[in-house]
């Protein structure tokens, strides 16, 4: 089908062939008949792009050049600036931060030193006062010394007179009680 | 559309005849295509230079790149004297490219691929160089045919053989840009009908060649406009600075 398709194609194509190379032979760049009019087209439409193009259209696309040109370097120019003074400005912050520390560190110090004095001298008057109500109980407690062996003895009198009393049912003096008392405690003494 | 090669090349009459004493300048498919691609030009360069914003756009970019590319060719080979001379060579650049690139467009009209076309914009690079050369530099011009340490025994010799080859300039300018379109073009035309008589079975190989040449053909398409406008600075280098 399609062979029989393309055979019919070239039989048309080189019965066509032969017709037109008999119409025109060679080449049609040679027949001058329309030299004039290409000749005087192609002054008229490229004379008219070339006087578009210089005075219209060429110098835009140069000065948008030259605009972006002049406009970038602009922008360059401010950045480096910019950056100068950051730079600038990044110096003084890591001053500032130093000369704060520093003062941080100075405040620190002189305030540790007078809680430090303020401590000891709370410390001193409390020490004070401790010695103080530590002598005052030792006083006291010399005092209870001194009078506890009488208390005890009149004490022990006492109870075993009632002890002896309430064992034997005897009255007993309280004299010879109290020697008895004397020589027991001596003993334990 | 025909299956001869060479019918693509056929300008034909498009719209009613002018004639102006015996000269026919009527408007033709070329005429078509020319004013197609000035066209082109303008429009796409006039929206790349409307908006004035620091980061362009698409098409913007696209003009200043084009911008920037020409001014550093320029400068790279003609120094900073060609700077009058920009816009000129700018439009030669884009002309020729737009024509070039309008011609891979299948049923177009290649503009460059007529050595009438080619000729006159050589030509008048020719002339303008001369005059250049002769307003900068004077009689001094004629150095230029003069080369600097050669032996006064070769020197006519020389001399004939550097003034052939001044004159040959625009010529070979205008040659070399025809005979490329013209030669891929109708390669392209020539693999395209074998796909056609070849058909279904074997039509492919050529059908591949097709594609693999139109690739190849919009490189060359730039490249002969780049070659076109570097060799008119080389030229105009020769005419702003005389190194002999």
């Amino acid at each position: 089908m399609f062979l029989k398709f393309s055979r019919i194609l070239l039989i048309y194509f080189l019965l066509f062939s032969y017709v037109e190379s008999a119409e025109s032979g060679g080449m049609p760049q040679l027949n001058p008949e329309f030299w004039f009019s290409q000749i005087f087209w192609l002054i008229i439409s490229f004379g008219i792009m070339f006087v578009l193009l210089s005075k219209l259209i060429l110098p835009k696309i140069s000065e948008n050049l030259e605009i972006r040109k002049a406009q970038i370097t602009e922008n360059i120019e401010a950045a480096e600036k910019q950056r100068e003074e950051s730079d600038k400005k990044l110096i003084e912050y890591d001053q500032l931060l130093l000369n704060s520390k520093k003062e941080a560190k100075a405040n620190f110090n002189k305030a540790r030193k007078e809680i430090l004095k303020d401590v000891d001298k709370k410390r001193e008057n409390l020490e004070k006062e401790i010695n103080k109500e530590i002598d005052n109980a030792e006083k006291e407690i010399l005092d209870l010394k001194n009078k506890s062996p009488e208390k005890i003895r009149k004490i022990a009198i006492e109870t075993s007179s009632d002890l002896i009393k309430q064992l034997i049912g005897v009255e007993v003096n309280n004299s010879s009680i109290s020697a008895i008392v004397e020589d027991i405690s001596r003993k334990t003494n | 559309m025909a299956s001869n090669p060479m019918y693509q090349f056929n300008v034909y009459r498009i719209g009613p005849e002018i004639k102006i004493s015996e000269v026919d300048l009527s408007f033709t498919n070329a005429s078509l295509f020319m004013v197609i691609s000035s066209l082109a030009i303008l429009i796409i360069f006039n929206l790349g230079s409307k908006k004035k914003s620091l980061i362009p756009n698409k098409i913007q970019l696209l003009a200043e790149l084009s911008y920037t590319f020409i001014s550093k060719m320029i400068s790279d080979t003609a120094g900073s004297k060609a700077k009058p001379y920009f816009s000129f060579i700018f439009s030669l650049f884009m002309f020729v490219l737009f024509c070039n690139m309008f011609g891979m467009i299948p049923y177009a009209f290649t503009v460059t691929s007529h050595i009438i076309v080619t000729f006159v914009l050589a030509a008048f690079i020719f002339i303008g160089v001369t005059i250049i050369g002769f307003i900068k530099h004077g009689f001094g011009y004629l150095k230029l045919f003069v080369p600097s340490g050669v032996p006064v025994v070769l020197l006519p010799l020389i001399v004939v053989i550097e003034v052939i080859s001044y004159l040959s300039r625009p010529v070979s300018l205008s040659v070399r840009l025809f005979a490329n379109m013209m030669a891929g073009h109708t390669m392209m035309k020539v693999f395209g009908g074998f796909v056609i008589s070849l058909g279904i079975v074997g039509g492919w190989l050529p059908l591949g060649f097709s594609v693999a040449l139109t690739g190849l053909e919009i490189l060359v398409a730039f490249l002969q406009a780049y070659v076109f406008a570097i060799l008119t600075c080389i030229y105009l280098n020769d005419a702003l600075n005389l190194h002999h």
